[in-house]
Parts: C-alpha cells; sequence; structure tokens
C-alpha cells in the first residue's frame, strides 16, 4: 500500500463518523426538530460502547451499547421538546453538557484500556477495482453501513409514504395534523433514530478510530455533523459529498502537522472549525438563506384543539 | 391514555417565579438518585455538595469568585436570548477578551507604567470580546449564516488561539517551559475588594451589569425592542425596529460582557495567561440565564447557585471520589429541567383517555 492510499484510507475512516451523525440529524431536522445534543450523543454512543465492548469483550455488543446510549439521550431530549414543548435549542445544548459530563463518568474506569482493531471485510471481486477497489471494498462494516444508511434514507424520504409524511410533518406540522398525521409519534422515532446514529458514529470514534476512550474525544465533530446537514441543504446525497470533504480537511491537516511546515499547529488544528464556517458562508452566498430548511425546523408544535 | 399539553389563558407570576425552584429541586433528587446508583451516600452527598460551602466563610467568598464570571456571561446572554438570538460562543468571547486585555498586560510588564493600565486592560477585554462576538452576527445579519454554528466553531479556534500564545510567543522565558506567561504586574491585577479579601472588583462589575440590565430591559425603548424582536419578529419589523442593528446590538453587548469576564477572571483570579482559563463559564451561563429566567436579578442568584455546584463538585471530588464531570452532568440536566419547567408554565398538561378527549 502507498502513502497515498494510506492517506486516502484515513479520510474514509475520518468521514465515516461524521456522515453517520449527520444521516440521523437530517431525519430528525427532517421531521421538523432540531436536535443540538448531537455531539452529547456522540459522547455517549463514545463510552458506552467503548464500555461495553471492553468489558464484554465484542464490538456488536458495544455497538448496540452506543447505539442504544445515542437512543436514551435522544429519548431523554424528545421528553423534554415533545412531552413539554420546551425549547428545542436550549434542550439540544443541555443534552450536550449532560451528555459531555456524563460519558466522562462513564468512561472514567475504562481510561488506558484499549481495542484491538476491527478486521476489514472485504468483498471479493469488486476490492480488485484498481484504485478505488481497496479504498471503499475492504474497509469495516462500518463503512458499508454507513453508504447503505445513504442511500436507504435517500429512498426512504423520497419514495415511501412514510417518508413523505415525515416530510410533511417537518414542513408544516399544523397542516399536517389537520390532515390527521401522527406528528408527535413520527417526531419521536425521528429524534430516537438520530439518537442512535449518533451513539453508532460515537461507537466508530471508540472502537475504529481511536479505539481508546478519552474525556471530550468527539472534540466539536457532533457540531460539526450538524452543520454539514445545513450544507448539504437537509439532502442525504450532498451529506455523503460534504462529510467526505471535511473528512479530508481533518486527515490533510493531521498530515499537515506531522510535516511540520513551520506553521504552528494550533492554526492547521483550527482548520475544520473554519472550514465549516467558510462552508456555511459560501453557501449562504450562492443561495441566500437557509436553502431546503424544512419549514417547520425548530417550532413546538402543541395542537390547538 | 395520553397526556396532551394545553396552552393556558393566564400565567400566574407565582407559578413564573417557582418553576425554577421546582426545576432545581428535581434536578437534585435525579442527581441525588445518580450517586447512590454510584453506590455512595446522597445525604453525604448533599452535605458536602450544599451545606458545607454554605457554612464556611473561605467557600462563601469562593461563592462570589466563581459566580462573577457566569453572572456577567449571563447577562449578556440574556440580552441575545430575549431577541431570540442563539450567542452560544460566549466561551470564545471570554477567552478573546482575556487574549485582549492580557496582551496589555504582557506589554506593560516590567516597565513603569501607572494606573491606566488596569482600566484600557479592562476596556480591551470588553473590545475583544464584542468584536469576536461581531463574527457571528455580522455573518448573519450580512450573509444570513445560522448563528448557532458559527458562533459554537469561533470557541474552538479562540482556544487554539490562547493555546498558542501561551505555549509560544507569549510564554514565560524563565517559566521552566511550562505553557503560561508571565505573572501579571500589580498595575495589571485586579484588585481584591476587601483588603484581606478573595472577591475581586470583577463582582462589582457583575452587579452594576445587573443594574443596568434591569433599567435598560424595565425603562428604555431598546429593552421593549429586544422582547418584541424576540416575541413577534413580525410585529417588530412592522414596528420599523431594524432587526440587524439589533442583532449587532445584542452580540456585541454579550461578547463585551463576557470579554469582561474573561479579563477579570485572568487578572483578578489568575494573575497569569495559560491554556485553559475557564472551567466551562461560557457554557454554563446558558443554564446560569435560563435557570435565572433572562431577569437580571434572577439571573445573580442562579450564578450563585450554579457556583455552588461547582464549589461542591471540587470538594466532592477531593472528599468523596466523585469525579468533576458529575458536576457538569448536574448542569445539563438543570437545565433541560428549567426548560420544560418553563413550559409547564404557560401550558398545563391534560391527560385525555381514550375514547375522551378533543
Amino acid at each position: 500500500m502507498t502513502t497515498f492510499e494510506a492517506i486516502l484510507l484515513t479520510i474514509v475512516t475520518a468521514s465515516t463518523p461524521l456522515l453517520i451523525a449527520a444521516l440521523g440529524e437530517l431525519v430528525t431536522e427532517r421531521s421538523g426538530v432540531l436536535n443540538l445534543g448531537v455531539e452529547g450523543m456522540m459522547a455517549m454512543g463514545a463510552a458506552c460502547s467503548f464500555a461495553a465492548a471492553v468489558s464484554f469483550d465484542s464490538t456488536l455488543v458495544g455497538v448496540l451499547a452506543g447505539m442504544t446510549a445515542g437512543a436514551l439521550m435522544a429519548a431523554l431530549f424528545a421528553l423534554a421538546v415533545l412531552g413539554f414543548a420546551a425549547n428545542q435549542v436550549g434542550s439540544g445544548l443541555a443534552l450536550t453538557i449532560f451528555g459531555l459530563g456524563l460519558s466522562g463518568l462513564i468512561g472514567a474506569p475504562f481510561v488506558g484500556a484499549r481495542r484491538d482493531p476491527v478486521a476489514p471485510v472485504d468483498i471479493p471481486g469488486l476490492s480488485d477495482i484498481p484504485y478505488i477497489g481497496r479504498l471503499f471494498f475492504e474497509q469495516d462494516l462500518f463503512v458499508y453501513a454507513s453508504f447503505a444508511l445513504t442511500i436507504l434514507i435517500a429512498l426512504y424520504l423520497t419514495r415511501t409514504r412514510s417518508g413523505l409524511t415525515l416530510r410533511s410533518i417537518g414542513e408544516n406540522h399544523t397542516s399536517a395534523n389537520a390532515l390527521g398525521l401522527p406528528v408527535l409519534r413520527v417526531r419521536f422515532l425521528a429524534i430516537l433514530f438520530g439518537g442512535a446514529c449518533a451513539g453508532l458514529a460515537g461507537a466508530y470514534l471508540a472502537l475504529v478510530y481511536t479505539r481508546f476512550w478519552s474525556p471530550g474525544m468527539t472534540a466539536g465533530r457532533g457540531w460539526i455533523a450538524l452543520a454539514l446537514v445545513v450544507f448539504a441543504a437537509w439532502r442525504p446525497g450532498w451529506l455523503l459529498i460534504g462529510a467526505y470533504i471535511f473528512g479530508a480537511a481533518t486527515v490533510l491537516q493531521l498530515h499537515a502537522q506531522a510535516a511540520q511546515f513551520g506553521v504552528p499547529s494550533q492554526v492547521l488544528s483550527a482548520v475544520p472549525y473554519l472550514a465549516t464556517i467558510l462552508a456555511l458562508l459560501l453557501l449562504s452566498l450562492r443561495h441566500g438563506r437557509a436553502v431546503g430548511a424544512p419549514g417547520s425546523l425548530g417550532t413546538p408544535f402543541v395542537p390547538d384543539r | 391514555m395520553r397526556f396532551e399539553l394545553m396552552p393556558r389563558t393566564s400565567v400566574s407570576p407565582v407559578a413564573r417565579a417557582l418553576a425554577p425552584v421546582v426545576a432545581f429541586i428535581i434536578s437534585f433528587l435525579i442527581a441525588g438518585f445518580v450517586i447512590w446508583l454510584m453506590g455512595r451516600s446522597p445525604i453525604a452527598a448533599f452535605d458536602v455538595y450544599v451545606l458545607q460551602p454554605l457554612s464556611d466563610p473561605w467557600s462563601l467568598q469562593e461563592l462570589l469568585v466563581k459566580a462573577t464570571p457566569m453572572a456577567l456571561i449571563a447577562i449578556g446572554l440574556s440580552y441575545c436570548f430575549r431577541a431570540n438570538l442563539w450567542n452560544i460562543g460566549a466561551e470564545g468571547q471570554y477567552v478573546m477578551g482575556a487574549v485582549l486585555g492580557g496582551w496589555l498586560a504582557l506589554n506593560t510588564h516590567g516597565t513603569e507604567a501607572g494606573f491606566w493600565v488596569l482600566p484600557l486592560m479592562l476596556t480591551l477585554g470588553i473590545i475583544g470580546g464584542a468584536l469576536y462576538g461581531l463574527i457571528p452576527a455580522f455573518l448573519k445579519t450580512r450573509f444570513g449564516v445560522n448563528e448557532i454554528l458559527t458562533s459554537l466553531m469561533l470557541v474552538y479556534v479562540a482556544q487554539l488561539a490562547l493555546d498558542y500564545l501561551v505555549r509560544g510567543p507569549w510564554r514565560d522565558p524563565k517559566g521552566f517551559n511550562f505553557p503560561q506567561s508571565v505573572t501579571f504586574d500589580p498595575s495589571a491585577t485586579l484588585p481584591p475588594i476587601l483588603e484581606s479579601g478573595r472577591v475581586h472588583y470583577g463582582f462589582v462589575f457583575a452587579v452594576i451589569a445587573v443594574l443596568v440590565t434591569a433599567v435598560i430591559l424595565g425603562r428604555t425603548l431598546f429593552g421593549y425592542r429586544l422582547k418584541l424582536t424576540g416575541d413577534a419578529p413580525r410585529a417588530a419589523r412592522f414596528a420599523g425596529f431594524n432587526s440587524s442593528a439589533t442583532t449587532m446590538t445584542v452580540f456585541a453587548v454579550s461578547g463585551g460582557l463576557a470579554g469582561l469576564a474573561g479579563i477579570s477572571e485572568v487578572s483578578g483570579q489568575i494573575g497569569q495567561l495559560q491554556p485553559s482559563i475557564s472551567p466551562g463559564y461560557g457554557f454554563t451561563a446558558i443554564t446560569v440565564a435560563f435557570l435565572g429566567r433572562l431577569n437580571p436579578l434572577g439571573i445573580l442568584v442562579a450564578a450563585l447557585v450554579v457556583a455552588l455546584t461547582f464549589i461542591g463538585g471540587e470538594s466532592a471530588q477531593i472528599l468523596l471520589k466523585l469525579p468533576l464531570d458529575l458536576t457538569q452532568a448536574f448542569q445539563g440536566i438543570l437545565l433541560l429541567c428549567v426548560l420544560a419547567a418553563d413550559a409547564l408554565v404557560s401550558y398545563r398538561i391534560r391527560l385525555v383517555t381514550r375514547g375522551g378527549g378533543k
């Protein structure tokens, strides 16, 4: 494997958690709910998956634990914003603060532990394609899952009745409710899905990307996933592209740090955050205000009789 | 059988005032339960977290010291939140205030500079925070970029900038390679209010900010405009209120107050610049602002209450071996409870039995 191939390989690894978390948030937001707690759910997913994987010595148990943790956190958020019609921005922030704290508690006994790498799964035939073969078809199952998820969500949103229901609730919850659509139930499920995805993304970080647990290891990836949803104009296909651009920026930044160009490492570390701001700015410059945002995004729904 | 929310026709002021108190009690019960799950005594924890700090004069001073930055930041945030603008990057504005103010302190270090250093430092702190806060405001008003994400991303950038400065150009050459600046001169140090005490003048600034804000919100056209922009943006536009100007103003105010908090903390409490100058005051201030119901006096009380959880958290770490993360988890649950309780003030829960209701 050449160095160039190795770099490309790490780009896939860096992009996958962003893609998975952002896909979950995309579905949540399409139903009209803004969950700013991605960072907290991701941190919980990472801590719980790592704790479970080490305790039971099983990656599968770890992944399930991470997804469950993310979904439970999301359920807590749903209780506040759907059950009590609480402010979504504030509740999402609270979820992030809570998740970062609680993940520290859960992960503390596992600091210093390490997991073995997850074995890649070779897809016969496809992995022999020159250049892209080894890159995309000799990966771990998470990567395949992230691609499958992108396609499935795109199909679900545009080609199924249930997806149409979800989108119409996101566009205008008052009309949807008048049509007899179960606004709160659909939103609850969408929030849970988003949480499970964030948990899965966290599990990927802890079990594949770093293979250890450290407090604050999500390092703002949950927030970047949120920005990606805006950047992708709430479309799964664009999300895939956006996640890989960001993954590439992160990896190249790391390699630039290692190469020591004489640029302070902090400047390079700031690149992903500055790139996020720049991406949002360019998007607004091209299209004007938030293109493709669901109409009811962020507003609580209370049926007026 | 299910629950349904019904808008209340009238909102009782008593319920409005009691909601945060109820939320606080509920979060305490949840925290107690978690501590019990961790195999510790919730009663011993309550003693360490609440009773001991309140019965010890040293901790009482520490309470004011910790409440100062949170009160200052939260007062600023209340301007934004009232106008329904989400500045969640106060932590970065705090850091930038400390950086710009600290720059003057380091440049006058060892010179015979006089009394003017401190006031100029504080002013620079305000300017640093305000300018940094204006970045997301400008991007929002000029280009329509969402302020939540930009203000947050700038927090990471500010922390990295501070990290670079104290490890690089601003590092104390005689500091045995520790990543920290020189200790500020007495002329650049915010003095304590009482000569023997620990509470510095930052607390006075916080009290002034509370009083000025109370007047602005209650008695001026600007205060009214702020409320209208948040509650009824369409009406505010029809009334001819410029929402862009409001956005820029509230971000500058909240950034400036966060910057003042940053430079006060560095100059009055820490005494030098170092990679970490805040245990997350900028984020905790969001909880403080809502716990105080965005009311200036309420925020001051809320800051003291939340400061208690920081001090209690520190002693619980030593005495009960409970990790500091528990404090952060508690603050998150507290904010969630406060927001839910807020909603219960404007809605009542109705039990809908199957077949009945509607």
